[in-house]
């Protein structure tokens, strides 16, 4: 297994490392946050990002993509994590383009891929509905009718949900309620009458929304993939997030550790470095050693998604492996980047408190650690 | 690539041919070979399978041809590796020359040592013990005692030795000795080999909370080594002696790898995986009815995967020939301390039935847990403590200031 990054790889790490520091800088949140900003990311930056490639890495060729797998589009992600950067690389990129790319007729396709990696489509992904991650736990319908279906119901965490033009909807057209069996996927124009779409506004100030179906109608082309089958096909593109959200997660833990050994080499109490004490010195090797094993576990399931010979589950255990790991030590990293900047750690001007909290919504999303340490230990048969 | 794929299907059909059935199994406590001048076989296919391994010099692949090594690349010895483990041939020999002195001695040696020391350890003729621990000297290694005088031709050593792994089985000892009283105490330390034979050696064996006794008090009495004996510069022997333990911190963070399927090293029996022991003492089918320890184990065994890759990625970021930097720290740390983790949940779950001692109601598996966890605890300690580990990152690797001057400790 390829555990470290190819030539081409590290310079793509490089060069987005590049933009994101000088184009992109958490000061880009920060302001999008004090000026309220309507859409939520700045679209400048996101036509720089498109003109990059960035839309198009991880999408083979035939579509308009760049075919250079999801270890590409994870050093991106990574470097994004370092800044904070807010932008429709997950929503649209990591999780509308793989889902189009890996569930999508080949008409759906060759009309959408070209589209995203354009930029003239966002994309959405609406899947859950109660406050914890549970991705057969669908109760929104879409019952048939003549030509069409009609969905019904609500959907909660919906990242870029009021500005995507498209929302990818996982319904239930049969099936109890938290069975596999019976979930179906559409694409729902963000337009359609019955649609309501309520931006929530989050604690990391990054877009997501609530979304409400009554009674939205849908054509039956709009569906994705095969009625009552998508699960497996849709636990595989959640994988595919899962990791990605993680190498995410990766950048975003290095800078706040970079930033806590910075500062432990310059604050000075009882007349000597803070980082001379053995108390904070023992909890930063911990840490250092946590995030080491963290970035074996994303090269190794980036890797995984672009090795054609590794099976379904053996990509779910990585990716579980992956997010529970990530959602720990970002915890861990998060709390002690506060503690060890002492007060200054919990102003509002200081940048620490960006990262806390982008961790906890990291963490959540697409589930936290212990949905994937039982998901790991399912899958593992105990 | 080619030439690569050609080494791989030869050593292949070298391994077919010549790894004998009953080395193809998972290896047994008691079948470990150490090698020496007494040498102890309790399976003789065991002889066989080193004298093969060690006449093309694969006991210690990566070694010069010159010294009886196998001469293979980083990348060869990486498909090697992979090509034992696909038959699960257990390691031919077991040896501290092999994981702790071979390496420093290829890196500070003279020729003359190498030629002489390296080939036996190839073919394990020759056993070796570390000299380093003293009673007053632990993690403050560098305040080591035990004295060599250069008398003429030799060096007159004497002082004392503690938890001096297998010395009473030991041919060899590569130990600290000071050899300058009068300068600060890294400065004064030198590194020398000699024959455990020698006149003025008493080892006396100390019994672990285990029930074993590994290790020996040893004791120096106006013993004689040979002045040429001493490895690397006189005064010098505190870099040798920190390069050695950054070889052996990477040898002992293996303890933290699960071994092929199984989570405890090398068995097929009910406690080879924490979840297949914890369900068949509970009589679960299917799923772990123990929610806590469920998850207790989930999170272990993704833990016990990330340092595996982690361990991987280290090997594949190292540079031919550069051999273990001060990561080696982490992966010890993290290793002892997943080890002596995979125990304690191994005792939950075979609860009472990981509690006895010896003789009737166990059998013997747990009876070897009991004690397998018992030595877990030294995991931790040998080779430097976690506490020590934790120092060496924090000042090698994140370059933290150091007021205490922690120097003293054997970092
Ligand atoms: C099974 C086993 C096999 C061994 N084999 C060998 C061998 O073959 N050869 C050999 O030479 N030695 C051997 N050792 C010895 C081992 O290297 C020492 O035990 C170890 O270095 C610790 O030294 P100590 O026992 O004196 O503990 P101490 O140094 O007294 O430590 C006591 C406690 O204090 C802590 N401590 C000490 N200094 C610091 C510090 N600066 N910061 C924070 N905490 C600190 C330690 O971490 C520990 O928790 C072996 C030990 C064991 C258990």
């Amino acid at each position: 297994m390829a555990l470290v990054l190819n030539e081409d790889q590290q310079m793509l790490k490089d060069s987005a490392k590049n933009f994101c520091q000088q184009s992109s800088p958490l000061s880009v949140l920060r302001k999008l946050r004090d000026t309220n900003d309507e859409i939520g990311f700045d679209t400048q930056i996101w036509q720089q990002m498109l003109s990059l490639g960035w839309a198009g890495i991880a999408v083979p060729e035939t579509y308009g993509g760049f075919n250079f797998g999801y270890s590409g589009l994870g050093v991106v992600l990574e470097e994004s994590g370092r800044t904070l950067t807010s932008s429709p690389l997950i929503p649209s990129v990591l999780i509308g383009a793989t889902a189009i790319n890996e569930i999508g007729s080949e008409s759906q396709k060759l009309e959408l891929l070209p589209k995203i990696i354009a930029g003239e489509l966002l994309l959405a992904l609406a899947v859950d509905e109660q406050a914890t991650h549970s991705p057969s736990n669908i109760t929104t319908t879409a019952t048939k009718t003549d030509k069409t279906y009609l969905i019904q119901g609500k959907k909660t965490f919906v990242l870029d949900g009021h500005v995507a033009d498209k929302l990818i909807v996982v319904t239930r057209t049969a099936g109890g309620t938290d069975k596999e069996a019976g979930i179906t996927l559409f694409l729902v124009d963000s337009d359609s009458p019955g649609l309501e779409i309520k931006r929530t506004l989050m604690v990391d100030n990054r877009n997501s929304a609530q979304v409400h179906f009554d009674d939205v109608e849908v054509p039956s082309e709009a569906m994705l993939g095969e009625e009552g089958n998508g699960f497996i096909a849709l636990d595989r593109v959640l994988d595919i997030a899962r990791i990605g959200i993680a190498a995410e997660m990766l950048g975003s833990i290095q800078e706040l550790f970079d930033r806590i050994i910075d500062y432990l080499k310059q604050r000075e109490q009882f007349g000597v470095l803070i980082g001379s004490f053995q108390g904070l010195q023992h909890r930063a090797a911990t840490m250092y050693s946590e995030i080491e094993l963290c970035k074996s576990t994303v090269r190794a399931a980036l890797a995984a998604l672009d090795n054609p010979d590794l099976d379904r589950i053996e990509i779910a255990e990585l990716a579980s492996i992956a997010k529970a790991k990530l959602s720990e030590v970002y915890f861990l990293v998060s709390n002690e980047g506060v503690q060890m900047h002492g007060g200054i750690g919990m102003t509002d001007e200081f940048d620490i408190g960006f990262f806390i909290k982008r961790a906890r919504v990291a963490q959540q999303f697409l589930g936290d650690a212990t949905f994937h340490r039982d998901r790991y230990a399912t899958l593992k048969k105990f | 690539m080619q030439a690569l794929d050609d080494f791989r299907s030869s050593a292949r059909v070298w391994l077919e041919e010549n790894c004998p059935q009953s080395m193809r199994t998972a290896m047994v406590q008691e079948e470990i070979v150490w090698g020496g001048r007494r040498p102890h076989y309790e399976n003789p296919e065991s002889k066989v399978w080193l004298d093969r391994l060690a006449e093309k010099g694969w006991t210690c692949p990566t070694w010069p041809q010159e010294y009886g090594g196998g001469g293979l690349s980083k990348e060869q010895t990486i498909i090697l590796n992979e090509e034992l483990r696909r038959i699960n041939a257990r390691p031919g020999l077991t040896s501290f020359g092999i994981s702790m002195l071979g390496p420093v001695l290829l890196e500070y040696g003279s020729h003359e040592q190498k030629l002489e020391h390296l080939p036996k350890i190839v073919r394990g003729e020759i056993r070796w013990c570390q000299g380093y621990s003293e009673p007053g000297s632990g993690s403050d290694l560098a305040s080591l005692k035990t004295k060599a005088e250069l008398q003429g031709d030799h060096y007159l050593i004497n002082g004392s030795k503690i938890w001096t792994s297998y010395a009473d089985k030991a041919d060899w000892i590569f130990c600290l000795v000071r050899t300058d009283f009068d300068v600060p105490k890294h400065a004064g330390i030198s590194f020398i080999l000699f024959d455990m034979a020698s006149e003025g050696i008493t080892t006396k064996p100390i019994q672990l909370i285990s029930g074993a006794s590994p290790f020996c008090e040893t004791f120096f009495d106006d013993v004689k080594a040979p002045k040429n004996n001493l490895v690397g510069r006189l005064n010098d022997g505190w870099t040798i002696a920190k390069r050695l333990l950054q070889h052996e911190r990477t040898m002992i963070s293996s303890f933290g790898l699960a071994s092929g399927q199984s989570d405890r090293g090398g068995t097929t029996s009910t406690v080879a995986s924490l979840e297949g022991a914890a369900m068949h003492y509970r009589g679960d089918k299917g799923k772990l009815s123990d929610l806590v320890l469920r998850d207790e184990i989930a999170q272990f065994k993704i833990d016990s995967t990330a340092f595996m890759l982690t361990s991987q990625r280290s090997i594949e970021e190292s540079k031919q020939g550069q051999g273990p930097n001060a990561t080696s720290s982490m992966l010890k740390n993290y290793g002892c301390e997943l080890n002596k983790r995979r125990y304690e949940i191994l005792m939950k779950a075979l609860g009472s039935q990981s509690l006895g001692w010896e003789g009737e109601g166990f059998n013997a598996e747990e009876l070897l847990v009991t004690r397998e966890w018992l030595r877990s605890k030294a995991n931790s300690i040998e080779g430097g403590t976690s506490e020590v580990q934790l120092n060496v990152i924090a000042k090698r690797v994140l370059g933290l200031p150091d007021i205490l001057s922690m120097s003293k400790t054997n970092q």
